[in-house]
């Protein structure tokens, strides 16, 4: 058995069922290796969508996605990918090839110091010197990946050491590390501390974000919640923690978010903060958060509390073993008085548009199409208008809404629908991107086709980068610089290339029939929407 | 501004040190100095980190550095219960006229003199950052052509504080 061999055999022993990459002669050992298992591998178009689609993957199984790419430029290729997983705490788990360890740090072809570059991007990483180190690095880096603070680790392996004759192989049952311990349950006398306020406060109110959907603590939250009539709101991350009509649910926050859902938990007197790292985009003003109110701030990750906005009370642990223990408390709360005026806010802040009746509405298209998704959808949103749009609009039931919200990577959601089908082959995928973000990943179409992995496509099609002409359009004063997409293909042919079908839609006229066909039809399809490029998220 | 002194016991691993200073870099904390070192357990090494900001941010470094999977423990050494030294090296121009002053102030600050050359001194002193201070404050008559600082290291006083190495 070889190095190789033995990387499939912990990859086989994790459990993990697909390997999304693209081979190079540094990493041809282990896609030599691969064919001997029952492993899927999926080779996508670029390296970095590789890691995109192992994001999908794993926001929606639970594990760590895998990817697999080869030394130098497939290495480097690779980085964004994980670094919007690092962004977004995604656990993934990338191997990379290099080049024979004689030759390392000499400049060789290919070579490239890949754990150097992605240090500030990973949980972990390791450059693999020794074969005989390939079992208990692997271990580590799925437990690693996969607990805690969720995230990207990555795994350098030298030719010469995927080649190399393995002593004896042996898969560790248990991860031995000295100094990384993350604390899992939550502190039982802030626990009761937390109970006691929620007693005392009248205006309380649950933050949830992306942290709460990667301990699954979502059914315990919306219990806690429904049990005791608190209020809950969402950051981006955290779409999807509640159903979007739960009569609880008072939308996303921040500075793309609502309204009503931003004063709700500024006027609240007890702020339950959980999974949500409070950073500029959901929280503009840390002091709103923090003055005049109790500030719980629940995280796994110890730092992200007191980062941002400094916590009344401090609850260290994993967001579901902490719902677990609130859960087990009773305590009697009335909040029925502040519940009526968040209703009132809903209805008397709710936004008002006025669409363009030429083109397609973002807005009820958006609206429409989710409502019409099946219960258990994926809705895949990319980055750009569309994703703010998206984050309005968009009805999460009992699915997941997915999108790259910490860095915001143009092109996540192509290669992540993949992903996330491929993770759940029964449900409905749906990725909703622009014009300009389906361009960034448009190769994947490929990638579809060759697999089998039915994704169903929106395009919203404007013909400029939306967000950022909206941007200087109110900043810089209509002076458009680098905004125009002219130049673009025609979809409809672009779409026959690929041999997937097609729908345009060019107004609100036929939405309904055309949303219909689309969800309805078996495999992959492409919908292009005509949206007015004067179209505004604000 | 505040300065605080970190201790970190972390794992003996390669890059270990590059993974500390480069998460002080990107996330932009200020390090006065840093020293690192084997303890007697070959497996861990002894950093100590000297840095700068204000309380949120020595309270972010303390965090994000215990975030660090190769770090075991960081706590920090507060001056009143701990001891301190640094090594400074300082070679200073001497001529046959000069040299008996300069070996004069060597003396009462127990330095020591351990290179003698026709036209310098290469003094070696360990101490404290304020009788560091204060020796060189002694030699700003003399040219220091050379010097090193090894940064700040230290221990704290007694048992207490003792992180112990399973």
């Amino acid at each position: 058995m070889n190095g190789a061999d033995a990387i499939i055999k912990c990859l086989e022993a994790e459990g993990v069922k697909n390997v999304y990459g693209y081979p190079g002669v540094a990493i041809c050992p282990f896609y030599n290796s691969i064919l001997e298992s029952d492993i899927r591998t999926i080779l996508i178009r670029t390296e970095q969508n590789a890691a995109h689609a192992a994001s999908g993957e794993a926001r929606i199984s639970g594990r760590p996605g895998v990817c697999a790419v080869t030394s130098g430029p497939g290495a480097t290729n690779v980085i964004t990918g994980i670094a919007t997983a690092f962004a977004d705490s995604i656990p993934l788990v990338c191997i990379t090839g290099q080049v024979h360890t004689d030759l390392l740090g000499t400049d060789a072809f290919q070579e490239a110091d890949i754990t150097g570059a992605v240090e500030s991007f990973v949980k972990y990483s390791y450059l693999v010197k020794d074969v005989n180190d390939i079992p208990h690095i692997m271990k580590e880096a799925f437990y690693i990946a996969n607990s805690g603070r969720k995230g990207p680790v990555l795994i350098d392996v030298p030719i010469d050491v995927q080649n190399a004759t393995i002593n004896k192989f042996k898969y560790p049952e248990e991860v031995k590390l000295r100094t990384y311990k993350p604390t899992m349950k939550g502190n039982a006398l802030q626990i009761k501390k937390v109970i006691k306020e929620l007693e005392k406060a009248k205006k309380p109110i649950i933050c949830a974000g992306g942290g709460v959907l990667l301990s699954d603590a979502q059914e315990n939250l919306r219990h806690f919640a429904q049990e005791h009539q608190i209020p809950v709101v969402s950051t981006m991350m955290g779409l999807g923690v509640m159903p979007t009509k739960h009569p609880l649910y008072f939308g996303m926050v921040g500075n793309n978010g609502k309204a009503y859902a931003n004063r709700a938990m500024n006027e609240s007197d007890l702020l339950i903060m959980v999974g949500a790292s409070v950073a500029d985009r959901a929280v503009s003003q840390p002091d709103l958060i923090t003055k005049g109110k109790i500030l719980v701030h629940i995280d796994v990750d110890p730092a992200e509390i007191g980062k941002n906005a400094g916590a009344t009370i401090p609850l260290v642990g994993d967001a579901k073993c902490i719902f677990e223990d609130f859960e087990k408390e009773s305590f009697e709360g009335n909040y029925a008085e502040w519940l009526e005026t968040l209703k009132e806010y809903r209805v008397s802040m709710a936004k008002k548009r006025n669409p363009n009746p030429a083109y397609v509405d973002p807005a009820a298209f958006i609206s429409a199409l989710s409502e019409k998704m099946e219960e258990d959808a994926v809705y895949v949103a990319d980055v750009g208008q569309n994703q703010i749009w998206s984050c309005s609009y968009a009805v999460t039931k009992q699915g997941k809404f997915l999108t790259s919200g910490g860095m915001g990577t143009m092109g996540y959601s192509i290669p992540a629908a993949m992903g996330a089908k491929i993770a759940a082959p029964e449900r409905q995928v749906v990725a909703v991107c622009g014009d300009g973000s389906f361009q960034m990943s448009m190769m994947e179409l490929a990638t579809m086709q060759q697999h089998h992995v039915d994704v169903k496509i929106i395009v919203l099609k404007n013909n400029s980068l939306g967000m950022v002409r909206e941007y200087q359009q109110f900043t810089y004063k209509e002076h458009y610089s680098m905004i125009d997409l002219s130049g673009s293909p025609d979809l409809e042919k672009l779409s026959a290339a690929y041999d997937i079908p097609f729908q345009r839609l060019y107004n609100m006229e036929k939405m309904d029939e055309v949303i219909d066909t689309f969800l309805a039809h078996k495999g992959s399809m492409i919908l292009e929407c005509i949206i007015d490029p004067m179209d505004i998220v604000r | 501004m505040q300065k605080k002194v970190f201790q970190l016991i972390a794992d003996n691993t390669s890059g270990v040190l590059s993974r500390i200073s480069g998460l002080f870099s990107r996330r932009g904390y200020n390090i006065e100095s840093i020293t690192a070192g084997g303890t007697a357990d070959p497996r861990y090494s002894r950093i100590t980190i000297v840095a700068t900001g204000d309380d949120e941010v020595l309270e972010q470094i303390e965090k994000q550095v215990s975030k660090l999977v190769d770090v075991k423990d960081i706590k920090e050494l507060r001056p009143d219960e701990s001891v301190f030294r640094e090594l400074v090296m300082i070679k200073v121009r001497a001529s046959a006229e000069e040299r008996p002053s300069i070996v004069a102030i060597t003396d009462i600050f127990r330095a020591k003199i351990v290179d003698v050359s026709p036209d310098s001194l290469v003094i070696e002193m360990t101490g404290t950052q304020n009788k560091i201070e204060a020796f060189m404050g002694l030699l700003s008559g003399h040219e220091i052509l050379e010097l090193a600082r090894t940064g700040i290291t230290g221990l704290s006083r007694g048992t207490e504080n003792v992180t112990y190495m399973e």
